[in-house]
């Protein structure tokens, strides 16, 4: 105010230095704050980016999956199909999958899909088409494909039978024994075979004609059979499931798999 | 109209003001004449004044959003659980009853990212739009979001340990949330991911209630620290989209909250109560532009100010119902 009566035309320093009022400042630093917290929360969703990229998951995705990106995009990750499938061998991912976080997988080892629904449940659950609609018959999917991994270490290869429960008395998973009940899945530990050839990997696919036992060598007396699989599979795993030996001798290559291959 | 818009750009974070006198009423502008004089002054210090020496304090509202809150969750985590089908699914698409029900935030980055528009998907995001859109949009935060709860409780911590001094609110430019509603919409169109969903605790927390709980949970619980320690209610101010997504499908809903000025006294504890403050700034002495007006399209209808409320200047109200009756 003193200053103001002086007639000086300019007493006042430049204003470059001028300090800032609190409010100001304070105005400032929530202005940063929430840039750098934006920033963060960015950063945050994109880590989700790895593993998908990298992809360090191989994951085998329900019946009428879409090919993997497009799947990871139209899944809106509610667990619809995890509900309805009567055997419950859809989980969802955790978030060490990135963008893989909730959506749907099987661990066929542990409990595949073995068609006890008939019509597809989860692909009727489904509501964004991720798992395609236009799928209405098991024989229509195309989750991926049957190998024998391990020739050495199958029962057939070697012409062994199998006497007992296929996978211990205390592994959970579930099958639909049609002999038993056509709708009750019963538990694969309440279920014992006695097989002169061990032949559980076509004996309990879903899917006729998928896989078959063919002779290793023109002796007919030779027992040794090879599990061969046809163009029909549709690598729902029940023969992974199923395989007696530990590790399984008969797996299944996921699509993304079978992509990098072709 | 200028009033309205104004309030609708506060959800997109403008700065809250006062109601210029070309936006306030002939009768707004005699009341608050009315309330300056000395007479009301010392009036309103009285009742200020009783009200601190005989605090009246109501949870009717919060309890009742509490109880819908989990009995909404309990629906979804019974009907997988014990297989009765009444909502199958989780907060980001579900069928009640048999019918589609999806997150509209959820459903617009799917969308992005399959660039393909899914009928099942509209239909539901539809049918929840216009549900909520009757009860105010944002009421999905308040009255069904599991986050939302956890949110509270976190909050509650919060304030405890700010009143003993130990930690302290850092506020944020709420025009964050609308630059990560922008950006995340535009990741899952480019990058064909819904890269949003990977961290929302909103999903995370409804799919492990339902499905048992998962590691993704411990990001959760790093937000609630956020809350806890740094800043109040950190991630339903600032950084939600779904939440703003629900403020512009409803931007003018039926249900709201209305605002009485002849009753108002002016002492700011809807103001110190409210996950979105700005909305009630219109409570200040000065600020309304009417005697009674709705408070805004951000608001999430939690009723905690109507609780809050000593002098009941803010009520639950449907749009023109209070004109017809």
């Amino acid at each position: 105010m003193t200053q103001s009566d002086t007639p000086k035309p300019a007493p006042v320093p430049a204003p470059k230095k001028q300090r800032l009022t609190r409010r100001e400042l304070e105005r400032r630093r929530i202005l940063l704050r929430s840039v750098g917290a934006g920033a963060a929360a960015i950063a945050a969703g994109l880590i989700g980016w790895y593993p998908v990229r990298e992809r360090i998951f191989d994951r085998l995705r329900p019946p009428g999956a879409l090919d993997e990106d497009a799947f990871l995009a139209a899944c809106i990750k509610c667990g619809q199909c995890v509900q309805v499938c009567p055997v419950e061998a859809i989980k969802l991912a955790d978030g060490d999958e990135g963008y893989g976080l909730g959506v749907p997988y099987i661990d066929a080892r542990a409990q595949a899909c073995d068609f006890s629904c008939d019509a597809v449940q989860c692909v009727l659950a489904c509501p964004t088409g991720a798992l395609s609609h236009e799928i209405a018959h098991k024989e229509e999917v195309t989750m991926g494909f049957a190998r024998l991994a391990r020739p050495d270490s199958c029962l057939a290869v070697k012409g062994e039978g199998f006497t007992g429960l296929a996978r211990g008395y205390d592994f959970e998973g579930l099958l639909r024994y049609e002999e038993i009940d056509r709708w009750e899945p019963q538990p694969v530990a309440s279920y014992s075979y006695d097989l002169e050839l061990c032949d559980l990997c076509m004996r309990e696919c879903p899917i006729e004609g998928a896989i078959t036992l063919e002779p290793i060598s023109a002796d007919a007396d030779d027992p040794r059979r090879m599990p061969t699989i046809h163009k029909s599979c549709v690598g729902c795993g029940t023969c992974e499931m199923m395989c007696p030996t530990e590790p399984a001798s008969i797996v299944i290559d996921t699509e993304l798999k079978l992509g990098d291959i072709a | 109209m200028k009033w309205y818009l104004h309030k609708l750009a506060m959800m997109f974070g403008a700065a809250p003001r006062k109601a210029s006198p070309a936006e306030e009423t002939e009768a707004a502008r005699e009341m608050k004449k009315f309330k300056k004089t000395p007479e009301q002054a010392q009036k309103r210090k009285d009742i200020i004044e009783h009200e601190h020496q005989y605090p009246v304090i109501s949870h009717k509202w919060r309890n009742l959003r509490w109880l819908s809150i989990i009995v909404i969750n309990a629906m979804f985590i019974v009907s997988f659980a014990w297989d009765v089908q009444l909502v199958e699914g989780s907060m980001s698409a579900s069928r009640f009853l048999g019918f589609h029900m999806a997150d509209p935030n959820a459903a617009i980055q799917v969308t992005l990212a399959f660039k393909e528009l899914m009928l099942n998907l509209v239909i539901g995001t539809v049918t929840v739009i216009l549900l909520w859109w009757l009860v105010g949009g944002r009421a999905f935060c308040s009255w069904a979001c599991p986050y939302h709860l956890l949110a509270e409780w976190a909050e509650a911590i919060h304030l405890f340990l700010a009143r003993k001094g130990w930690v302290k609110d850092h506020p944020f430019h709420r025009g964050m949330r609308v630059v990560l509603w922008v950006v995340f919409m535009v990741l899952a169109f480019v990058t064909g991911y819904t890269v949003f969903e990977y961290i929302n605790p909103v999903g995370i927390v409804s799919r492990a209630l339902i499905y048992g709980p998962t590691v993704a949970v411990i990001w959760v619980i790093f937000l609630l620290g956020i809350e806890i320690f740094f800043s109040r209610r950190f991630w339903c101010r600032y950084v939600c989209p779904i939440g703003l997504t629900y403020g512009v499908t409803s931007a003018a809903a039926p249900l709201q909250i209305k605002y009485d000025l002849d009753k108002c006294v002016h002492e700011g504890e809807c103001r110190a109560v409210c996950l979105v403050p700005h909305v009630l700034e219109i409570t200040k002495m000065g600020y309304a532009s009417d005697t009674t007006e709705y408070i805004g399209p951000d608001c999430t209808r939690c009723g905690l100010c109507v609780d809050a409320c000593p002098q009941k200047a803010l009520s639950f109200t449907v749009r023109g119902l209070d004109k017809i009756v």
